[in-house]
């Protein structure tokens, strides 16, 4: 078990930095899922735990211990690939064998912690057979597999789902997510995709270009968004965003119309509303055109432009309804709702 | 092509038994004048079907002196030879592109690119084409007639170390990692990672090798003196130019039979990997 502590960490490929002053402590038993669109880093920055890039700059420690310089096989940790890495001429139970095979581990142990992971992940049945006589998601279990018999002190995984189909993702999931709680590893786990970030990690961290937005629980995230990016980047579907001008208690929106808050702003700013957030009222201050329905069966998305801008909105109301295209309904932000960022730095204001 | 036009089939079959048959013929001639005696082999005509000498032809050449009244080596001899030569260039070929191509493809070190071009370079350079400079290393190293010397000169290989080369090059970069994570040093890796997985590969190319150096005529020529030391593929020129009478045509084409079967044998049992190895699509 450890903690792991990045310290204003730094990666270059020659000349473009590619993350910047990464810091975060991560706890014992902690899940962290390290979350952000494609080429903002995600990888570079668990490769550079897991030791398989070097650091340019900055310091990690696991569990106390400075890891900078030591090699991926003493570090303690393991692995798991989006693309598994399973070698394919060894049978799933070689595969798991193999790193304690290279550590001497005596043979009736390896036996052992090889059975015992393959009943946790139920795959007994597959150990003699070749990686390629196994389904994906199978493949994905025994890279699991061979990361739990190593008994380390970090998980590592890099897009581990984002080979299996929707429903087998969603079930694997949570497979992951019981057997990190039922093992208690410190565990970080990468992907682009927001609604498993949110479902597996215990805290988010967001990145985005190389930094970090923000690093806190789903739910923070979710109610406290640190900055436009984040706000728009989790939640589905994404939050509104709305032109506005500050004031004492309330923000003036560029169609006149004044929204309520506890905060008092100036100059131009940012109001973000999450579509959830917006409730039908006749006597609603957001008046929206109606342009487009989307019904989901539990909720009906809709779509349409704020009422004398051009500026788009998406509500999320529950049920079945059928709103008249081009007309206009009034919404009214819920209370305490309003998410406001400043226009230029896009950090929240709070 | 699946469709069935009879004509079509027929001049495909024509086309394909009229290429067997050149390729086959030949070495139907051979077997026939192996199975004569030496007075019927130099009868006119020659007998187009098999005679009653085979084993005693046989016989005489692999065990016997071979030739009568010559200083060439039994066939058996040469066969070893031949068989030590051809064995030692493939062997050694593939282990050192193996380790020379390990090296350019998952090692950093200054000039890895320049050693790799040089490497490439030597492709112009066959032995024929440094054959004085490689005759005066190889003697002053005494190493004329012996096996050694047979080998060494024609043991580096461009083509193999640029072959193993791709071969790396399609293993994916997990596969290294997920090693290192595992623990494993960069030989571990090499011995439980990359041999076996380029297995089929190593088993084409030993094929290639094995017929390559079986076949060397030109540099085993130049380097053995000795009797002992002749390769079956020289000896058979040697036979023809030996004796004073007229060639022993029967003796020579069981020699040439012969030396056909080692290379026959590697194809044959090597022919499982070998389909494996065109075919296999996953890593
Ligand atoms: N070996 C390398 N040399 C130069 N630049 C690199 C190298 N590896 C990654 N990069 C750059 O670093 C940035 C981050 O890459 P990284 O693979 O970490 O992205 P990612 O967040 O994992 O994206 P994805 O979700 O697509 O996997 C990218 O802009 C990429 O171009
Ligand atoms: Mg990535």
């Amino acid at each position: 078990m450890a903690t792991i502590k990045l310290d204003q960490l730094t990666k270059s490929y020659g000349p473009d930095e590619v993350l910047h002053h990464i810091s975060g402590d991560i706890n014992d038993g902690e899940f962290v899922v390290i979350v952000g669109p494609s080429g903002c880093g995600k990888s570079t920055l668990l490769r550079m735990v897991a030791g398989l890039e070097t650091v340019t700059s900055g310091e990690i420690s696991i569990g106390d211990k400075m890891v900078n310089e030591i090699e991926p096989a003493d570090r303690d940790i393991a692995m798991v690939f989006q693309n598994y890495a399973l070698y394919p001429h060894m049978s799933v139970g070689e595969n798991m064998a193999y790193g304690l095979k290279i550590r001497k581990t005596p043979k009736d142990e390896i036996t052992r912690r090889v059975n015992e992971a393959a009943d946790i992940l139920e795959i007994r049945e597959y150990l003699g057979r070749k990686p390629r006589q196994l389904s994906g998601g199978q493949r994905q279990r025994v890279a699991m597999g061979r990361a739990i018999v190593r008994d380390p002190k970090v998980f590592l995984f890099d897009e581990p789902l984002s080979n299996l189909d929707a429903k087998l993702r969603v079930q694997m999931r949570l497979e992951i997510r019981k057997l990190q709680k039922r093992l208690g590893v410190t565990s970080i786990y990468v992907t682009h995709d927001q609604v498993e970030a949110m479902t597996l990690g215990d805290r988010l961290m967001v990145l985005n270009g190389g930094y970090v937005e923000q690093f806190d629980t789903p739910i923070e995230l979710y109610e406290r968004p640190a900055s436009i990016f984040v706000a728009g980047f989790i939640g589905s579907p994404a939050m509104n965003f709305l032109t506005a001008t500050g004031g004492d208690g309330l923000v003036v929106l560029d169609n006149g119309t004044a929204l309520a808050t506890s905060l008092k702003t100036s100059g131009a700013v940012i109001a973000g509303i999450r579509p959830e957030h917006l409730i039908q009222d006749p006597e609603g201050v957001l008046p929206v055109r109606v342009e487009m329905l989307e019904q989901l069966g539990a909720n009906t998305l809709v779509h349409g432009v704020l009422d004398g801008t051009d500026t788009q909105i998406v509500a999320s109301v529950t049920g079945i309804q059928s709103l008249p295209i081009n007309d206009v309904v009034r919404f009214s932000p819920a209370p305490d709702e309003l998410h406001l960022f400043d226009a230029k730095t896009e950090k929240r204001l709070s | 092509m699946v469709e069935n036009r009879p004509l079509l089939s027929v001049i495909s079959h024509l086309i394909l038994i009229f290429g067997v048959a050149l390729i086959a013929l030949p070495i139907w001639i051979t077997f026939v004048a192996a199975t004569h005696d030496e007075a019927r082999m130099l009868q006119a005509p020659i007998p187009m079907l098999p005679g009653g000498y085979f084993w005693e032809n046989f016989k005489q050449t692999l065990f016997g002196s071979g030739l009568s009244g010559t200083e060439i080596a039994p066939v058996w001899r040469m066969l070893g030879n031949s068989l030590a030569m051809a064995l030692m260039i493939s062997l050694g070929k593939i282990s050192i592109s193996l380790i020379s191509a390990f090296a350019i493809v998952y090692f950093k070190f200054p000039f890895r690119m320049g050693f790799f071009w040089l490497i490439f370079i030597t492709l112009m350079l066959p032995v024929e084409v440094r054959i004085m400079p490689t005759f005066q290393v190889v003697a002053n190293l005494g190493m004329l007639n012996s096996y050694w010397g047979l080998s060494i000169p024609l043991i580096a290989s461009a083509t193999a170390t640029f072959m193993f080369r791709q071969v790396f090059l399609t293993i994916p970069d997990e596969m290294l990692e997920s090693a290192r994570i595992d623990g494993a040093s960069p030989m571990r890796f090499f011995w439980d990672i990359l041999i076996p997985l380029s297995r089929t590969n190593i088993a084409a190319l030993f094929v290639i090798l094995f017929i390559y150096g079986w076949n060397q005529y030109l540099w085993p020529l130049l380097i053995t003196t000795d009797a002992d030391m002749t390769t079956i593929v020289m000896s058979i020129k040697q036979m023809l130019e030996a004796s004073e009478q007229s060639p022993q045509w029967n003796i020579i084409m069981m020699t040439a039979l012969l030396a056909m079967i080692p290379p026959i044998f590697v194809v044959i049992s090597m022919q499982k990997l070998f389909v494996q190895g065109l075919t296999e699509t996953d890593k």
